[in-house]
């Protein structure tokens, strides 16, 4: 940001007088849908300047407990024709095959609380399922041992 | 609400958790043993979210946005392995309980140089009860001291496996997580034990 311009109230601001492309990169995004692009490295450093909450409505609580970083969330093909927007319709497409609420949010670069937020919403909704948490048989244990060991 | 899952494929996700101090090699750790090479943030959605951004003290940093390292290991089709770097500094604490919640078990690193820089984690998991491992990441310039000296000065029981690993080295990498494995294995066996 230059220094001639008024000041933000907030850092993270995206001046209204300059667009989101502009600070970026030079390619203009799709009307009504800046976001719906393949992230790039540039994106990463603009996810920080929406506020991440905006994207939950504010909510900081999931709609369902138990979702781990690691639980794993993998979607209904019948949930792509589901009238859902933006993130919503990204995690369902990414996780027609099983993802981690942790690659969730890599992929759509949210943090962790957000994704955690928008997974629970799809799940309360029907259009994924997740793994519930158990505790882990020893004979799994074992299995990781003898994995680790052989990689 | 288990259930049968319609999707047998759904492949078993295990957490194991790489801790220690800032700087200790955690990122390296991961790294060296991970299929992927990605980050993942969190941001402290409360405080974000009511308006309270406190700054003070966090040397011009004007986001509570933390990165977290974060590794993957195919063990095989149905079982996958995640390893998750906790934040190094005391101000990202409110990640640790989500982090660790249904952990297998923690590796705590610890550089010889600094010792009490993994006191916070150790602490933690202890009173947690997550299963833990100590592993003393050699640094080249570090003066090598005696696992037992080490045990001493950190002042933990038997209880609690130390080794030495060379962060960088995936042989050593996986040889820390198998001991670390061997010792949550040891610690249900007994549990089973002492049931019966």
């Amino acid at each position: 940001m230059s220094e001639a311009v008024p000041r933000l109230p907030d850092p993270r601001m995206i001046p209204p007088w300059q667009t989101a492309a502009a600070q970026s990169s030079a390619q203009p995004p799709a009307p009504g849908q800046g976001g719906e692009e393949a992230p790039s490295d540039a994106a990463l450093a603009d996810a920080t300047l929406v506020r991440p909450f905006l994207v939950t409505g504010g909510r900081t609580r999931p709609l369902k407990d138990g979702l781990r970083i690691e639980t794993m969330v993998y979607a209904l093909p019948a949930a792509l024709s589901a009238p859902l927007r933006f993130e919503l319709r990204r995690i369902v497409e990414l996780c027609q095959s099983p993802r981690s609420v942790a690659e969730i949010a890599v992929r759509l670069e949210l943090p962790l609380g957000v994704a955690r937020v928008l997974v629970a919403d799809l799940v309360s909704g029907g259009y994924v399922t997740s793994t519930e948490p158990a505790e882990i048989p020893i004979d799994v244990i074992e299995r990781i041992r003898d994995r680790v060991r052989a990689l | 609400m288990f259930g049968r899952s319609n999707r047998a494929t759904t492949p078993l996700a295990v957490k194991i958790v790489i801790s220690g101090g800032f700087g200790v090699g955690k990122t390296t750790f991961v790294g060296a043993i991970s299929e992927i090479e990605p980050l993942v943030t969190e941001a402290d959605l409360t405080e974000v979210s009511v308006g309270v951004d406190d700054l003070t003290g966090l040397d011009g940093k004007t986001t509570t946005t933390v990165a977290l390292d974060f590794g993957r290991i195919t063990l095989d089709e149905s079982l996958w392995l995640y390893l998750f770097g906790t934040p190094g500094q005391d101000r990202f604490a409110f990640l640790w309980d989500d982090l660790v919640d249904g952990a297998l078990g923690a590796v705590v690193l610890l550089d010889t140089r600094r010792i009490e820089d993994c006191f916070a984690s150790l602490d933690y998991f202890e009173e947690q009860g997550t299963p833990l491992l100590l592993a003393v990441n050699r640094f080249d310039q570090a003066r090598r001291f005696e696992l037992e000296e080490v045990r001493e000065a950190l002042g933990v029981g038997a209880e609690v496996p130390i080794v030495e690993c060379d962060a960088r080295d995936r042989e050593s990498v996986k040889r820390v997580l198998v001991d670390l494995v061997e010792q949550v294995l040891a610690r249900r066996l007994g549990r089973a034990a002492l049931a019966r």
